[in-house]
């Protein structure tokens, strides 16, 4: 943030007195937080539709109403790029809307993604004074955020800083996710000129090929992706950076720095036996096919299997997408198998309720240790183990143990493996002297995201293996900062 | 901005193309494939590089009409575009001096297998060829190929030329006739397997380009999953080329039909779009 815009928002400007001073802190915590708006579950199965619609004008004034503009605005420590939570709520409450974006934008370049796939119950909103010290519902931050954003989209007024590559000086994002799009955005504001390279034929990355329609209608991408365009930054698809040229072509090709945001893109999978059959896939290919590839949609190519009886192996985010996605195609049963109980569940709460309206099982407590097939070797059937909690393990979530002679079969047509992704080989396989981790992720210097290789900066689930969203914009943003104080020394 | 400049049949159902892709013309080495895809809502396959050309900037694809997009490539002319191309992609083959290579290409498998003879070639091997198909007019790039052999051995099925026979027959006559050091062998995968059991008996060193579904082509997806040595490999970021007597084809095999019942599907809604 600016000197400028940090003034223009302080807690003591004369305005946010005022409206403090307006509204007694009881009268602000004694309404109940807004529910978002959802569509109908019966209808959310017939089609794509996003499922949270989004609030009023008259829905996101009230809940700013309940922000008490605290003196120690906690909640800004639980937002990765700390947005001034309370600065743009109390604008939303006066109706600035259109400031409130400016203020957001200034620490996060995609509010209306955020607003929408943030985990904000286990951030912001986890950190907000009614969460934590008052045992009520938190302010609504991510459904505000998601608000203000829309509302700038739709009024036909986004704000597009004026930059035009001032500096002559060239830098390459590898990957147009969320962390090469961060990345790009701060680089082009700060005068760089920019190309993103992506490998496929689309750009967004994850939140293209992976996040559902549903959950991020991919306009709102598209939109964030051409007012970069606008901001000067140029895409490159089909290009693989290692592949197509090398990062020596590149650098001769004057690119002075680099930014790889290329992603966790391998699907892991289980190793069990039957895991090879047809029908078993990963929620990668799953996924792609469905949200990239349009498969099912009515012009597609592309085929995908409908099953009647889909199983989706996990609980995270990735999984409630898959099985929802199966349960829009069609599928009778659409089942989380999950080996541990709801509480250890990584997916958002939001995500799994949803699942729930629209009808999906859940087989917690239970994971597969084997597949059959059919004489065409197309999975029918799964054999599941019962599972029980045991002590914490390394991640602080109880371990779930097998629990003897409990194996039995279910039928399944089509099985979604969905238990976590590493890093993508192809930039490491490109730099043999890049140094990278034992599970393939870029090795970074310690506080920052400078590689081991001077001008190469890293970030996203390149470099963290597998995390969210908004981490991977962090890095980005943070790279673009890194790659500036870079060039500017070099 | 990937026009297809040039075009020709090479049998009924195979086409050449060779298209503008300048990049890709100058890093691409024998073994590595690109991904297509036709039209916005064209799937991704992928395609062995079977030549390349730096100098007029095009790479050279070689395509056997079976499904949907392979229908679409091949309705293509000179001057028309194809929507996306990506690559190099895949290892390249790693080229020894192995001494004597034996090369078996069955079908369209002769594309692929091209590029690796002439770069095996030039790295001073002896090359001896056996180009395979059902018939006559499904042998293809013999010309190029007997550039870059030092013996060419045709078989097909119904002996409407070269021999008659299966190509693991004329593989075992010439290696019971000389010393082989080293095996390649690409075409269908059924074809690959009995190639592969072939030289397993004989303790020939084997190579297999594999085929397999893809949509990424980078890793991404897991479509191409193949067991190799017991364990599973991506034929994408891992391949396309491992030893051939440890590849599990039966499984291949099983997994390339996987998509059979929607790609027929697609096909009909294709064909009949087309005739309408």
């Amino acid at each position: 943030m600016t000197d400028n815009d940090s003034k223009l928002n302080s807690r003591d400007q004369a305005w946010r007195i005022a409206l403090r001073q307006a509204v007694k802190p009881r009268e602000r915590s004694s309404a109940n937080r807004i529910r978002m708006p959802e569509a109908d579950p019966d209808e959310r199965r017939r089609g794509y539709i996003e499922v949270n619609r989004g609030l009023t004008e008259e829905m996101a004034r009230t809940e700013a109403r309940r922000c008490l503009d605290c003196l120690n605005p906690t909640c800004i420590t639980g937002c990765p790029v700390e947005i001034d939570i309370p600065g743009f709520i109390k604008c939303v409450e006066t109706g600035d809307f259109l400031q409130a974006s400016r203020i957001i934008k200034a620490a996060n370049a995609f509010p209306a993604v955020c607003g929408r796939v943030c985990p904000q119950e286990v951030q912001c909103e986890a950190k907000c004074l009614y969460a934590e010290k008052m045992h009520r519902e938190p302010v609504a931050i991510g459904y505000l955020e998601r608000f203000v954003a829309d509302y700038e989209m739709n009024s036909g007024k986004i704000y597009i800083p004026e930059t035009a590559c001032s500096n002559n000086t060239k830098v390459a994002v590898v990957g147009s996710g969320p962390a090469g799009l961060a990345a790009a955005g701060d680089l082009a504001r700060l005068g760089y000129c920019v190309t993103v390279f992506e490998a496929l034929h689309d750009f967004g990355g994850v939140l293209k090929y992976g996040i559902p329609e549903f959950r991020l209608p991919n306009n709102i991408v598209d939109t964030e992706i051409g007012n970069l365009k606008k901001m000067g930054v140029e895409f490159v698809k089909n290009f693989i950076v290692g592949k197509t040229l090398s990062f020596k072509d590149l650098e001769e090709m004057d690119f002075r720095a680099f930014f790889v945001g290329s992603g966790a893109g391998l699907p892991n999978f289980m190793n069990i036996p039957g895991e090879n059959f047809n029908g078993v896939l990963s929620a990668n290919e799953y996924l792609t096919r469905v949200n990239l590839m349009g498969a099912s949609k009515e012009n597609s190519d592309t085929p995908v299997y409908l099953g009647r009886n889909v199983a989706v192996i996990g609980g995270g985010n990735t999984a409630m997408d898959s099985v929802r996605t199966a349960r829009r195609l069609g599928a009778e049963r659409a089942m989380i198998i999950y080996r541990r109980s709801f509480d250890e569940m990584p997916a958002r709460k939001e995500e799994i309720k949803h699942a729930m309206e629209e009808g999906i099982e859940f087989l917690n407590l239970n994971s597969p240790v084997e597949y059959l097939a059919d004489e065409k070797g197309h999975v029918n059937k799964i054999r599941l183990q019962k599972m029980v909690l045991g002590e914490p393990d390394s991640s602080g979530r109880r371990k779930p143990v097998p629990l003897k002679d409990s194996e039995y079969l279910i039928d399944s047509d089509l099985v979604i493996v969905s238990i976590g992704v590493s890093p993508n080989p192809l930039i490491a396989q490109s730099l043999p002297e890049l140094k990278v981790s034992k599970w393939g992720t870029i090795d970074i210097r310690d506080g920052s995201l400078q590689s081991s290789i001077i001008g190469l900066f890293a970030g996203g689930d390149i470099v963290r293996g597998g995390a969210t969203v908004i981490l991977a914009m962090g890095d980005g943003r943070r790279a673009a900062r890194e790659i500036h104080e870079y060039l500017k020394g070099s | 901005m990937y026009q297809i400049v040039t075009k020709r049949n090479l049998s009924d159902n195979v086409v050449e193309i060779e298209v503008e892709a300048p990049l890709i013309a100058r890093k691409r080495k024998a073994g590595h494939f690109v991904i297509l895809r036709i039209g916005n809502q064209g799937e991704r396959i992928p395609l062995t590089i079977a030549k390349a050309d730096p100098g007029r900037g095009t790479i050279t694809l070689i395509i056997q009409r079976v499904g949907v997009t392979s229908h679409k490539v091949a309705a293509l002319q000179a001057g028309d575009e194809i929507t996306d191309v990506v690559g190099p992609l895949g290892h390249p083959t790693h080229i020894e001096r192995a001494g004597t290579v034996l090369c078996a290409g069955g079908g369209v498998g002769v594309a692929p297998l091209l590029p690796i003879v002439e770069a095996m070639h030039l790295a001073g091997n002896r090359i001896i060829s056996v180009l395979a198909a059902r018939s006559k007019e499904l042998i293809i790039l013999e010309p190029e190929i007997r550039a870059h052999s030092d013996e060419v051995v045709i078989m097909t099925d119904d002996g409407s030329y070269g021999r008659k026979g299966l190509v693991t027959h004329g593989m075992e006559e010439i290696i019971n006739s000389e010393k082989i050091d080293m095996a390649l062998t690409i075409g269908p995968a059924i074809m690959m397997k009995y190639t592969s059991i072939l030289t397993a008996k004989y303790n020939i060193p084997t190579m297999a380009s594999l085929n397999a579904i893809m949509v990424d082509g980078t890793g991404m997806c897991g479509a191409c999953r193949v067991s190799v040595g017991g364990k599973t490999r991506f034929v994408c970021v891992d391949g396309p080329e491992f030893n051939a007597h440890e590849v599990d084809f039966d499984e291949l095999l099983m997994r390339l039909g996987g998509y059979k019942e929607e790609e027929r599907l697609l096909y009909q809604r294709y064909m009949e779009g087309n005739l309408i």
